[in-house]
């Protein structure tokens, strides 16, 4: 009571006073002008600058130790097979990594996606609650998981069981060259791949059920009403509202994969070819690379390691500017218009 | 293609709760029934029993018969799926599939229920738009989201795309209670062409409205709250408005409580 008498004694003050100045009458425009705005607005804006002003450092850092390290290289950044920023004459590529670290992402990917949208649709729409929260749990255990984990598991016991499905793989595709077994140990960029596709799995999985439990009951029920089954209600109105948010959760997930470094550098050696087939043991990734050269790199060593990192950051820039692009032209059909 | 509907010793349940009881009552074929009664009387559980959407609920059960035609609704074997493609449901609020366009959300129902051609889909997106009043005013959009329609555009959209699979039997919960006048008079307008094709159950919370638009008004009622809605009277509307038979049901109409 105290405070409303004050206020309404206080003197009428309109929303935009003809005195202010042009700054203030800005100010009071955003809403800004009491202490609590001025204090948020501040608060909000410097979190925003923080951010940008760290994705900067890192750039910056990245490309001036690169161009460091580029400028004394003898061959060509980006096609040259092999890594040898200490030779007399400085020779090093990232064209293997690129290719590891891409090919990797992507069976990551193809495995990972359906299998996380799968679940997180179980969850929201065919578990009952029960196990649905028991199955959330489980799946948001692993992903607490530390990486090195998943390494050792991957190169212990995941790989030696692959010793089957890759046999399978090479009789029945192994005339395609893309799969085709030499009969090394199963410790390829398609072991990597599965291993990954575990990793995201988790993330992909929560971010999806959040989205997809989200889906608007009246639409399910117009889907309902016209005479949909369970799976065409799904189809309809729940997948299509969750689309942009299960394209963000693969990003998430597609950036620990483009990323992941222990549990890569576990399972697979380091080795400058690129193979045709996915199951030869040749290989790497970026991130795989310089977690296992860093530590006994010289200055050059290291700054042809950032450069190659220099060069993740760029594909993961791109990876994500596409798919904020997929998301972007069908905004309009989004369902969040609705 | 509208059938009567003949509802004996219906109950609805929620869990352990029942939410209506004991409803027995026939719906004619190409008329206008109006559902009317206080808030929390059943009115929409009743409603949505009619095409089996109550079950969907968690906890959602019923007992009795609904008999379509001649079919039992909640007969042994009969597929709720099945039962909705016959009983069309329009809703409170206008719910076009927002990630469809107008001509998609007409032929979503249809896409359901087969394959068709082109042309066969053109031709049946154009009549029911038409036939819902809206045409005219989106032939020019039909690749545009559904959900960019204003709410009354939006709610004809849904009559359309409901009566689009030609139902025998079209349910309205509450069709206008989110519109302005004018859509409000829009859609009425639209429920008394649409009587001579289909039978239509509306629920409404205005009483002018169910004495402008239906053949015959069933009033609902609950003791307390806490105790089932129960069926008070059904009669022709004009003889419901100006002459009930049952003093709930004048105290109703008059404003005296509810």
């Amino acid at each position: 009571m105290d405070i409303s008498t004050k206020k309404s004694d206080a003197p009428p003050s309109s929303p935009l006073p003809a005195d202010l100045s042009a700054a203030e009458q800005k100010r009071a425009a955003r809403g800004a002008t009491r202490p609590g705005d001025r204090v948020f607005l501040g608060l909000s804006r410097g979190s925003g600058i923080f951010l940008l002003v760290i994705m900067a450092a890192i750039a910056v850092f990245l490309t001036y130790r690169s161009v460091i390290a580029i400028s004394k290289n003898e061959s060509n950044f980006l096609t040259t097979f092999e890594w040898n920023p200490t030779a007399a004459e400085p020779s090093f590529g990232i064209a293997v990594l690129a290719y590891g670290t891409v090919v990797s992402s992507i069976i990551a990917m193809v495995i990972a996606v359906p299998i996380a949208v799968g679940i997180a649709l179980f969850i929201t729409h065919y578990a009952p609650r029960r196990l649905g929260g028991a199955i959330s749990f489980v799946i948001d255990l692993l992903a607490a998981v530390p990486s090195i984990v998943y390494g050792l598991w991957g190169a212990l016991v995941l790989a030696p069981h692959l010793v089957g499905l890759y046999g399978w793989l090479d009789d029945y595709f192994g005339w395609t060259g893309i799969l085709e077994w030499q009969g090394g140990a199963p410790r390829s960029l398609f072991t990597v791949g599965i291993l990954l596709a575990i990793m995201i799995l988790p993330i992909i999985t929560s971010v999806s059920r959040e989205v997809f439990r989200q889906a608007p009951q009246m639409h399910q029920e117009a889907a309902l009403a016209l005479g949909a089954t369970r799976w065409e209600v799904i189809r309809m109105s729940v997948i299509p509202f969750g689309r942009s948010g299960v394209i963000s959760a693969s990003m998430l997930g597609l950036g620990r994969a483009l990323g992941e470094t222990m549990a890569v550098a576990t399972v697979l050696s380091p080795n400058f070819k690129i193979e045709a087939s996915l199951l030869d043991p040749n290989g790497g990734t970026f991130a795989q690379n310089i977690a296992s050269k860093f530590s006994e790199a010289s200055e050059m060593g290291r700054d042809a390691l950032i450069a190659s990192g220099l060069v993740l950051f760029i594909i993961t820039l791109l990876v994500n500017g596409a798919a904020r692009a997929i998301i972007a032209r069908r905004a309009e059909y989004s369902g969040a218009n609705a | 293609m509208a059938k009567r509907i003949d509802i004996s010793g219906l109950s609805a349940y929620y869990s352990s709760f029942r939410a209506i009881e004991d409803i027995s009552m026939a719906i004619e074929p190409r008329s206008v029934t109006a559902f009317i009664g206080p808030s929390g009387c059943g009115k929409s559980t009743f409603l949505r029993t009619l095409n089996r959407m109550h079950e969907v609920t968690p906890g959602g059960r019923v007992e009795g018969k609904v008999m379509l035609g001649d079919e039992n609704l909640y007969g042994a074997g009969v597929d709720p799926v099945a039962v909705r493609r016959e009983v069309g449901m329009v809703f409170q609020r206008p719910n076009p599939f927002p990630t469809m366009s107008v001509y998609d959300n007409v032929a979503a129902g249809l896409r359901l229920n087969g394959s068709y051609k082109k042309s066969e889909l053109d031709g049946i997106v154009e009549k029911s738009l038409k036939g819902a009043n809206l045409w005219n005013e989106v032939k020019d959009r039909l690749n545009k989201p559904g959900s960019g329609l204003s709410g009354g555009q939006q709610q004809r959209l849904c009559i359309a795309r409901a009566i689009a699979v030609e139902p025998n039997v079209l349910l309205m919960d509450e069709p206008c209670s989110a519109l302005d006048p004018i859509s409000t008079l829009a859609i009425e307008d639209l429920i008394s062409e649409l009587k001579e094709r289909f039978t239509i159950v509306i629920v409404t919370h205005n009483m002018q409205q169910a004495a402008r638009v239906s053949d015959r008004t069933a009033f609902f009622n609950l003791s307390a709250v806490g105790q089932p809605g129960k069926l008070i009277e059904i009669d022709d509307t004009e003889r419901i408005f100006s002459n009930p038979s049952v003093q709930a049901t004048e105290d109703y109409i008059s404003g005296r409580f509810g």
